[in-house]
């Protein structure tokens, strides 16, 4: 597909989000959602197989001779921001946006047709520190022969997985593992946990003895892991922008239609005005998320400050503009009916997610600051002039 | 749709005024007149007034090819001029003559422009000003008090929005007018502000007269033209981004670099979170003008100046903080006339109060909230206490 400039998107991509946004409306209203997040394994198999096979969403990015579509991370953020936006219930996080850019990285051909045709899907079993990957967290130890051991809490989208990529260390370093849940049920034991965010499950996986396929050796799995994460979190980033422009929209025709004291609460300056600050969190972060997009795909910008600021920026806006959409409803905003809540654990687990906003912006302060020079400083006066 | 030719039609023209004037060897104001003969001004605008009738796009050829061989940003030299007085003479004044006569002079820079709409009374509430022009004749007689006037000391020609029918809804007793500076009766005095400087003025309007002729657009419509004025101010979007850091952060963190000992913890993330608001600003900008180019800004266009203005005073504020005691001095509260082409922004002291007029200026932050409430979220306006009366009987205080 050819570049465009960056921020503008294409004819494709304006059809994609409109095909994407249609099967939303289609396959994942609020009833749907509320069925799925309350029943198991928590989405609908044959609708994450459609996305797949039918929309062919699932593996956008991911190289033709991969077994994707060879397409750009760009599409895929489109596509996950609408999916973002409906709530969507499926493995999103642990299949496409880990998982599948992890599989890409290490040039792994095996399991992507599956996962990207959404017959499969996997999760991510890898421990992060603030959506960074560092060897000494590991927890899982590896033989010679890629047998595994130890235990991996709160693993996204690990509980229906079919697929488990696990980072264990063996006798010559970190290494990526796949494992296959199914037909290591008794060595990879997964206890599924209840979730503050009941749309996005989350379970412990404990490995004793589970045989582990080597998807990525000690010399490549940590750029592997890295890239992973980086992709994660500007995937993220776009699924947090959908999440808060459709509590943007839900708060404004709220503020319309609401009445109070004679008049629509969204002509107090109170109301409009935290409308209009949601406004500029909700653009911001969609700069920040598909400047990262577009960066990580064609390099243009250090792939770990792009992600850092797409985090930083929508963890901040999707939690603030959740915050504020309860608000802005009053009393219905905090009831179990109505959605906001749903939308509201989305974003307060979306923020915790491959780093919060301040881990983020820890490692902003590292790369920018700490290499900044004193060059133009403006000058200080002293009094003395 | 901008052809092939006509920009090449712009290239030639440019490089034919710089090879004919050379910029870096004739005065200013004799290389902005040859610009605006060649029709390089403005190049939308028609020949003879300075344009080429071209795109409006075509513009940064233009000035690409002058400003790369030397040539000067003449905005910078003229703003009021050229961002918002060329383009509301060029649709509004009378004759072809007198646009002609206005307009080459006004590129040429030889004559400075200002903007005489604010009042003591009417800020915000601009369409409530209570200026009045009373006709006489072929002339209208002007009393009354504008201020916030940049470069009313020197400039030659004023924008002026006058009420001329106090019993009309305030909208619609408006007329606008162009006034000469440097006639009886029109009185410019220094406004200092709190750094002790005086960017902008007074100017006390005393029986002042302006012949019929130099209005602009009908008796009563002077809000309809001065929509085109203000349009103008919020529509120049530049034509080339800016990098990555720069800009007013750009003082906070060299700063920062400067004075390693004064480092903390809660101040290196208090600066880290307004770096990262720059650059989410920066790459939201970035994205308006990305997206004007196929098409058209959306919301994103809206919130440059509101978020720009808030982040210049808690860079600032970040600043003193970050050097404590050592800020609590200044450097001089004499009041200068400044000189043309000086950095006025001074030092870090004089910075940090000016940038508490950046959520004043150009729109109040209250007002842009209501702005991004109303015109792009659809949200209903505030309930009026105006609405429908005769400006005179509208209270004011």
């Amino acid at each position: 597909m050819a570049d465009s400039a960056e921020f503008v998107f294409s004819d494709e991509q304006r059809e994609l989000r409109a095909a994407v946004r249609r099967f939303a409306a289609d396959q994942s209203d609020e009833q749907v959602v509320r069925r799925l997040m309350e029943s198991d394994p928590g989405f609908d198999p044959k609708a994450w197989a459609r996305l797949g096979g039918e929309l062919g969403v699932l593996g956008l990015s991911v190289p033709e001779e991969l077994g994707g579509v060879g397409g750009t991370l760009v599409d895929q953020a489109v596509a996950v921001e609408e999916l973002g936006a409906a709530l969507f219930c499926g493995p999103l996080f642990g299949t496409v946006m880990l998982a599948i850019p992890a599989l890409v990285a290490a040039g792994d051909e095996q399991l992507l047709p599956a996962l990207v045709e959404g017959t499969r899907t996997a999760a991510f079993a890898v421990g992060d520190r603030g959506g960074a990957f560092d060897p000494a967290d590991v927890s899982v130890r590896a033989t010679a022969d890629g047998v595994l051991s130890g235990t991996v809490e709160r693993v996204v989208d690990a509980a229906a997985a079919d697929d488990l990529l696990v980072a264990a260390t063996g006798p010559d370093g970190v290494g990526l593992y796949a494992v296959d849940a199914a037909a290591a049920a008794t060595q990879a034991r997964r206890t599924q946990l209840t979730t503050l965010d009941s749309t996005r499950r989350q379970a412990t996986v404990a490995l004793d003895g589970a045989v582990g396929r080597p998807v990525a050796g000690p010399d490549s799995a940590q750029r592997v892991i890295t890239h992973a994460l980086q992709v994660g979190a500007a995937l993220l980033a776009a699924e947090q922008v959908g999440g808060a422009q459709h509590l943007l929209d839900l708060s404004v025709e709220y503020a319309k239609g609401r009445l109070q004291f004679g008049r629509p609460i969204g002509s107090f300056q109170a109301v409009k005005h935290t409308l209009a600050d949601m406004l500029v969190e909700v653009e911001h972060a969609r700069s920040a998320a598909y400047h990262a997009a577009w960066a990580l795909g064609d390099g243009s910008d250090d792939p770990a400050l792009a992600a850092s600021i797409a985090q930083a920026t929508a963890s901040r806006a999707f939690a603030g503009v959740a915050t504020d959409t309860i608000q802005v409803h009053g009393g219905i905003g905090f009831t179990w009916e109505y959605q906001a809540q749903l939308y509201y654990k989305r974003a307060v687990t979306d923020a915790a997610l491959l780093g919060s906003a301040e881990q983020h912006r820890g490692r902003i302060a590292r790369l920018v600051l700490d290499t900044a020079s004193a060059d133009g400083a403006p000058w200080v006066a002293t009094g003395t002039e | 749709m901008s052809t092939v030719a006509d920009s090449t039609r712009v290239a030639d023209a440019a490089h034919q005024v710089v090879r004919d004037h050379d910029p870096t060897e004739v005065p200013v104001h004799e290389f902005l007149a040859a610009t605006f003969d060649a029709g390089l001004a403005w190049v939308h605008f028609p020949e003879g007034l300075g344009g080429l009738g071209v795109p409006r796009g075509l513009q940064a050829v233009s000035d690409t090819i002058i400003q790369d061989a030397g040539g000067p940003v003449p905005f910078s030299l003229n703003p009021i001029g050229y961002g918002m007085a060329a383009p509301t003479l060029r649709e509004h004044a009378g004759t072809d003559e007198l646009k002609r006569e206005w307009l080459r002079p006004l590129a040429s820079t030889e004559h400075i422009w200002c903007q005489l709409f604010s009042e003591p009374g009417a800020g915000s509430d601009l369409a409530g000003l209570a200026t009045s022009a009373v006709r006489d004749g072929d002339e209208w007689v002007v009393n009354g008090q504008k201020v916030w006037t940049s470069l009313a000391h020197r400039a030659r020609w004023a924008l002026l929005l006058a009420r001329t029918d106090p019993d009309a809804p305030k909208h619609k007793g408006l007329t606008y007018f162009v006034v000469d500076m440097t006639g009886p009766g029109v009185e410019t005095r220094p406004l200092r502000q709190m750094t002790g400087q005086a960017e902008f003025n007074e100017v006390y309007l005393e029986n002042a007269r302006i012949p019929d002729a130099h209005r602009l657009g009908a008796v009563g419509d002077g809000w309809r033209v001065a929509m085109t004025t203000l349009m103008n101010e919020r529509s120049s979007i530049g034509s080339s981004g800016s990098r990555r850091g720069s800009g007013t952060i750009a003082d906070a963190v060299a700063l920062w670099a400067s004075r390693p000992e004064l480092h903390t913890p809660v101040l290196e993330d208090r600066l880290t979170r307004l770096w990262l608001r720059s650059e989410a600003q920066r790459l939201t900008s970035e994205r308006s003008r990305a997206l004007a180019t196929v098409g058209g800004p959306g919301p994103e266009g809206s919130v440059g100046k509101l978020v720009g203005a808030e982040l210049n005073q808690h860079v600032y504020e970040f600043c003193m903080d970050l050097l404590g005691p050592e800020a609590l001095t200044y450097h001089d509260y004499t009041m200068r006339d400044l000189q043309r082409g000086e950095d006025y922004r001074g030092p870090l002291q004089q910075r940090f109060l000016r940038s508490r007029a950046n959520t004043i200026e150009g729109g109040t932050s209250e007002v842009l909230r209501n702005i991004l409430g109303e015109r792009v979220l659809g949200l209903p306006g505030d309930l009026r206490a105006d609405s429908g009366k005769a400006w005179k009987d509208i209270p004011r205080g």
